[in-house]
């Protein structure tokens, strides 16, 4: 690995672990489409602050471009209270505004400079080491690395302060109010630290991306925990492990580092959806067919219970039967059979079926209870 | 540029009649489907199906190797379509949320989708050259044949909306109703979902996937404000979205340097601002010019209750005033040299001398009045 390979996968993993933090609160507060008109309207806030800057690394930019997203923020919730518009529409009316303005901007008058508009949309990680930081006449890293460990170390420093406040209004809101937690201040921190991290991951990896690192790892973590700390850990686990496999991959390719990065955060939602332990897809199948087999011994049971001893039993309690009576299926029907032949609750004569004392026991407790 | 010149223009330029027709068409299918988006809470899927479509569109290109605006929006479709299949299944089968399951394949198959492009940007061919007017649109590579697609799709589209109209304006309003009535509300549900898809893939060309989900709300929540009927609505969505996408890619095709997505947009969200302010009934300047015109009513009314209790306390009524006692009365809602100026007017009040008022007797009339009124009132 070359030092730029290196500082790359540093910044990635600095993004992915930013960007996961508040990821976990706006899914669980069912805020994640905010992301995405926060990270798009910025864009307005970067143009703007851009012709007034003429640095495109300046943390003044940063809180220029993040002030858009407050007011982003602001805006939908004025729009939403005048009752005029529901809140998601709302969304979808304030954010193309502000992000067209910016996206002409850009094209009318920003055409010779450093700054258009692919590249903010889209990102280009693979030029952030060119772009360096100096102290004292030395080299001491490239500047997206310093920016966005800073806005890592912002992002632990307000959650890990506020978790408690954070958690709580996150899951009770009322009772967070009642106790005398400030919701508006609670909500509009984590949108100012929202809109903070996706300007500084906006220059990596575009706005687009942003919405990914932001979603797709705390969602794939929410199939796997229940708790709050460990969903944090692990959607940042997660966004690391995504970044740093989708540059590989981006670089085997030579394609898009953050298309790349953005794809593997789908394919590990997707591994998860399927194979999560308790609510992955396939767990849910094998569950559901194992229950299902379970229940059809049950009845089978309680179906021999209740001929045994009657006349006609014969004909009832006999393989055969089964098909006209539970009107199973013959392959289903010998598949039960043998299943509960194994778990010692009947015992076959022939194509007679037999209960054996702990068979008739469950047939009992089935009926009662 | 004159407005005459500009109009000759439009009549006489032959690119600029194709731009205009093909944005008028998209605007008028996108309004229509728009409203329905709209009412039944689903404004940002819209956005999620013109993200997802970008990968469709990229595939279109490798697997068919051919730019034809068909085999492009066939892809885009198929894979706006698959993405809305997945956020469904994603809220069904999981306990992750709507929004998240929206953002999170948005943004995926976005990203899958500049993963794709850059494959193909490093292709040996040369005629990938293009593609990326799918990301913010561009309306003066319009040609004669895709604003043909444009339309048969687009009339496609509203042929079906039209045929299933009562089905789709029961599904949006009580879907639960229609299921014990009996219809195929989940097939509903995917066929309107998919004409929504058709809709939105035609005007990627134009707008762009990024903005694309401008043109479903917009002009839908712009048309809100005027009616509360379901037909009406859906008339003025699309005549909204005509005038957005006309006017958007005229402009931006007048001026070089000007994408042409968002100046649609823009016009869009124009558009919604003047509903959302001067719609009859539920625009909000009218509100406030009602809160005004009520306020204006109540203070004048303070006024002239405020002088017929002085002249009460007076022996004799035609006493004056001064002015500032009625300011000092009035404190707390002000207005009192308007009210003096209003009720002057009606012939209620007179001034006595230099700034000192009192109450005519037809006002002493009326300010009676109002002071019964008031004490029976609870």
């Amino acid at each position: 690995m070359t030092a730029p390979q290196i500082e790359i996968q540093l910044i990635a993993s600095a993004v992915a672990v930013s960007c996961a933090l508040p990821g976990c609160f706006l899914i669980l507060r069912r805020m994640a489409m905010m992301s995405d008109a926060i990270s798009h309207s910025i864009l307005l806030g970067i143009a703007v602050g851009f012709f007034v800057i003429r640095d495109l690394t300046s943390p003044l930019l940063v809180l220029s471009a993040a002030m858009t997203g407050v007011v982003t923020v602001s805006l939908v919730e004025i729009l939403t209270r005048t009752k005029r518009v529901r809140e998601d529409a709302a969304i979808g009316l304030i954010f193309p505004a502000l992000f067209s303005i910016g996206v002409i901007l850009i094209s009318r008058y920003a055409g010779d400079v450093h700054l258009d508009v692919d590249a903010v949309l889209l990102g280009e990680l693979a030029f952030a080491p060119f772009n360096r930081l100096s102290a004292l006449g030395y080299d001491i890293g490239p500047k997206g690395l310093y920016l966005m460990s800073g806005i890592l170390l912002l992002n632990l420093f307000f959650i890990l302060t506020f978790y408690k406040e954070l958690k709580l209004s996150t899951f009770d809101a009322g009772l967070a109010g009642a106790l005398g937690f400030s919701p508006v201040i609670i909500h509009y921190g984590l949108m100012t630290i929202v809109s903070i991290t996706a300007v500084g991951a906006f220059d990596a990896v575009g706005s687009v991306l942003v919405v990914a690192l932001m979603i797709a790892p705390p969602a794939t973590a929410y199939l796997i925990t229940d708790r709050l700390s460990y969903l944090l850990a692990a959607s940042s686990l997660i966004g690391v492990i995504s970044a740093i496999s989708g540059y590989w991959v981006a670089h085997a390719l030579d394609v898009s580092i953050a298309g790349s990065m953005a794809t593997m955060t789908g394919v590990f939602f997707v591994a998860t959806f399927l194979a999560a332990p308790d609510r992955g897809l396939v767990s849910i199948f094998v569950r559901r067919a194992r229950q299902r087999v379970e229940f059809a011994q049950t009845m089978l049971l309680v179906h021999l219970y209740n001929h045994e001893g009657l006349p006609g039993v014969e004909r009832e309690n006999h393989m055969d039967h089964l098909h006209e009576h539970l009107r199973w299926e013959p392959g289903f029907a010998g598949r039960i059979v043998g299943a509960a032949q194994r778990k010692g609750s009947i015992s076959r004569d022939g194509a007679f079926l037999l209960l054996t004392e702990n068979g008739r026991e469950t047939a009992r407790q089935a009926m009662v209870g | 540029m004159d407005i005459v010149g500009f109009v000759d223009n439009l009549f006489a330029d032959y690119t600029l009649r194709q731009v205009a027709m093909g944005a008028a068409m998209l605007g008028i299918v996108n309004g229509v489907l728009g409203s329905f988006a709209v009412l039944r809470k689903q404004s940002l899927l819209g956005d999620g199906i013109s993200h997802a479509a970008l990968p469709g569109i990229a595939l279109a290109f490798l697997l068919t190797g051919s730019k034809s605006s068909l085999a492009l929006l066939l892809g885009a479709a198929a894979a706006g379509w698959i993405a809305t299949l997945l956020i469904m299944s994603i809220v069904k089968h999981t306990r992750v949320k709507y929004d998240s399951a929206l953002g999170l394949v948005l943004s995926v198959f976005f990203g899958f989708g500049l993963v794709l492009l850059t494959y193909i940007q490093k292709m040996p061919v040369a005629t990938q050259a293009g593609l990326d007017k799918f990301l913010f649109g561009q309306a003066a590579t319009l040609l004669r044949k895709d604003v043909m697609t444009i339309g048969v799709l687009g009339g496609i589209v509203l042929v079906f909306l039209l045929l299933f109209w009562k089905e789709f304006k029961l599904i949006s309003f009580d879907p639960d109703f229609a299921f014990s009535l009996g219809f195929p509300v989940r097939i509903l549900d995917v066929l309107l979902t998919t004409l929504l898809v058709i809709a939105i893939v035609i005007g990627l060309q134009t707008v762009g996937v990024v903005l694309m989900s401008a043109m479903v709300v917009a002009p839908a929540a712009a048309a809100r404000q005027w009616t509360d009927r379901l037909g009406v609505m859906v008339t003025v969505s699309g005549i909204f979205g005509a005038v957005a996408g006309v006017s958007g890619a005229l402009v931006s095709s007048q001026a070089a340097r000007i994408p042409t997505g968002p100046t649609i947009v823009l016009c869009a969200s124009a558009i919604v601002l003047f509903s959302l302010l001067l719609a009859p009934n539920r625009g909000m300047a009218w509100g406030f010019v009602r809160e005004q015109i009520n306020r204006r009513q109540l203070q004048t009314d303070a006024v002239l209750g405020d002088l017929y209790v002085l002249a009460n306390q007076h022996q004799e009524p035609g006493h004056g005033h001064p002015i500032e006692v009625l300011r000092t009365m009035a404190h707390g809602h002000g207005g009192v040299d308007r009210s003096l100026k209003v009720l002057k007017e009606r012939g209620l009040v007179q001034e006595t001398g230099s700034g000192e008022w009192a109450l005519t007797p037809p006002g002493m009339e009326e300010a009676g009045r109002l002071s019964r009124q008031w004490r029976e009132t609870p």
